[in-house]
């Protein structure tokens, strides 16, 4: 199911460098944090057509603006909870109003940022970026899958975010083909559908296997995308089962499982729909194996949430 | 154009903005018509540009930070043939090209704006891009007195000196107002110059409404190497109607049918 670890800015700074041989226009943004979210790689490789602004992310993000109303590419990396929250202005107006080519590749996201704690724990970034009219939203699962959200983000026209982790991720096995906006199914089982998006692939992964045991039969897919939603999977999988469990490592408000809900709310199929999420909680110091544990985020979760809406049924 | 030319140009596109708001409703005609003599000698005398291609790749590029004014940048572009004239009537209502504040849907405009305090980091992403691609093109910001109590300015002030954006022409519009007031009742912004200064710009102060002074302060931002420039304008909200001058109350309202009619005689060439 899943084997080498790795991290994903690791192969986001890697795939930066690659990007950068092949187009010229790429131009990559940092606020001071080139180590720790991989841009450093491309500065190096590519020193002329690297910017760093220091502290000061509002001033990175308009700056984009104005780089991509000239033709260029731009990818702008630094924290989730700063690249989002602190710049959302900037984000909003200079850049997503336009329409503009810029590319928010923001790493730490999520609890398992661990040991810094909460004000640096993005739990509400998926939420604030999504609602943005033009925004393309991306949260990759594992290694491979960032290469190919980041290529895919270089190649469609107007703003992407695309949401990485502080934590090295196992590879998923059989993910299949990356497009923007198409979720990938991992398993198909009769019973319950379990969507999950970042690390929270793996749990359900793992998580089905065990339901498996005692026979509920799951399927399991992959929604990197956020927006735009692939709204024809879930149609095609809510006529298949009876409950769905979404999994994510935001909190439940207005990610992944909102975005899910809207649409079969939409369809008044009432079909029963279980969460696991982070249940409008700030985050906390700990590292990332007890804050999963801590904030109900494992395959143990999804297992109980699913158990629990199936005995319903 | 001459000075005595861009004095009448001036006038007339101070009159487009009166016409502009009347129509509309609303609008801002202060801090539009503080700024009418910069961009005027601006749009005239220094920019390169061209209408017929308003995405010339080597043109200088505009930027309005202070995007509540866009009055004053919707007749220059009209006037320049960006767009119909006629577009300037139907500024503010919907669906139309015009909107309240600068949107890139309108020819000449790149970059929207509105939301203050992150044009002078939009200028220099321009100005950065124009550096890279070794292109000789110049970027003009305009931005308004009140609006660098915003902190992204000072952040973008900061980031222009240490990337040495000599390419790069701030324009400050002095009018010593904002919506709630004085600007130094509301939150000073003294001393002005020593902070540009201290940050690492080249400072050339000027009367905003002087002709002469306008004319030879973009000509000596250009001979400045190594460093960004701003000119810092004195100004007069509400310039030229005199029951707008100074008056904070036309910071953000338009002008009744009434007061237009006076408006207009008093901008009248004749």
């Amino acid at each position: 199911m899943s084997s080498e670890m790795m991290y994903q800015r690791d192969v986001y700074g890697k795939t930066l460098v690659e990007l950068g041989k092949e187009d010229e226009s790429i131009v990559v943004l940092d606020a001071d944090l080139s180590g720790s979210t991989r841009t450093s790689f491309f500065s190096r490789e590519f020193p002329e057509r690297f910017f760093n602004f220091g502290v000061a992310e509002q001033n990175m993000i308009a700056t984009s603006s104005g780089l991509a109303s000239c033709g260029k590419t731009v990818f702008a990396s630094t924290f989730a909870m700063f690249a989002t929250g602190r710049a959302w202005d900037q984000l909003r107006n200079s850049v997503c109003y336009s329409n503009l080519n810029v590319k928010l590749v923001a790493t730490h996201a999520g609890i398992t940022v661990g040991p810094d704690g909460a004000t640096h724990q993005a739990l509400e970034d998926i939420a604030i970026m999504r609602v943005i009219p033009n925004m393309t939203v991306i949260v990759p699962c594992d290694g491979p899958q960032t290469k190919d959200a980041i290529k895919a983000a270089a190649i469609i026209k107007g703003p992407v975010y695309v949401r990485l982790g502080r934590v090295k991720v196992s590879t998923i096995e059989g993910l299949g083909k990356f497009e923007i906006g198409v979720a990938n199914v991992l398993k198909q089982g009769k019973d319950i559908a379990i969507f999950a998006c970042g690390i929270m692939t793996e749990q359900a992964l793992i998580a089905s296997k065990e339901l498996a045991k005692s026979q509920i039969e799951c399927s399991v897919i992959n929604m990197h995308t956020i927006k735009p939603l692939d709204t024809d999977i879930i149609d095609k999988i809510s006529m298949q089962v009876n409950s769905i469990v979404i999994c994510e490592e935001h909190s439940v408000i207005g990610g992944l499982g909102c975005a899910i809900e809207e649409i079969l709310a939409k369809k008044g199929l009432g079909i029963k729909v279980a969460r696991v999420g982070v249940n409008n909680r700030f985050g906390q110091s700990g590292n990332s194996k007890d804050l999963l544990k801590e904030y109900n985020l494992q395959a143990v979760d999804i297992i109980e949430a699913a158990k629990k809406i199936h005995n319903k049924s | 154009m001459n000075e005595k030319d861009l004095t009448k140009k001036a006038g007339q596109m101070r009159r487009y903005i009166i016409r502009m708001l009347e129509i509309a409703g609303s609008g801002h005609p202060g801090g539009s018509l503080s700024s009418t003599d910069l961009l005027t000698c601006l749009f005239f005398n220094v920019l390169r540009h061209n209408p017929k291609e308003p995405k010339w790749p080597d043109r200088d590029r505009f930027h309005l930070s202070k995007g509540h004014c866009c009055p004053i940048l919707y007749a220059l572009l009209a006037d320049f043939e960006y767009f119909p004239k006629k577009e300037l009537e139907s500024l503010r209502t919907l669906g139309a090209l015009l909107q309240g504040h600068p949107d890139p849907k309108i020819p000449g405009i790149d970059v929207a704006s509105g939301s203050l305090g992150q044009g002078l980091s939009v200028s220099m992403g321009m100005a950065l891009a124009g550096k890279m691609d070794k292109k000789d093109y110049r970027v003009y910001c305009l931005l308004g007195d009140g609006e660098i109590q915003e902190g992204n300015v000072w952040e973008a002030a900061m980031a222009c000196a240490h990337f040495k954006c000599d390419n790069l022409c701030a324009i400050l519009d002095c009018n010593g107002f904002q919506i709630d007031g004085r600007t130094e009742d509301v939150m000073n912004l003294e001393p002005i110059a020593d902070k540009w200064k201290a940050f690492g710009w080249e400072v050339i102060e000027i009367d905003g409404h002087n002709i002469s002074e306008i004319l030879k302060a973009y000509e000596l931002a250009k001979e400045i190497k190594n460093k960004p420039t701003i000119i810092i304008a004195k100004t007069i909200k509400g310039k030229d109607v005199s029951f707008m001058e100074n008056v904070v109350d036309f910071h953000g309202r338009a002008p009744t049918q009434e007061e237009a009619v006076i408006a207009m005689k008093e901008l009248s060439d004749e």
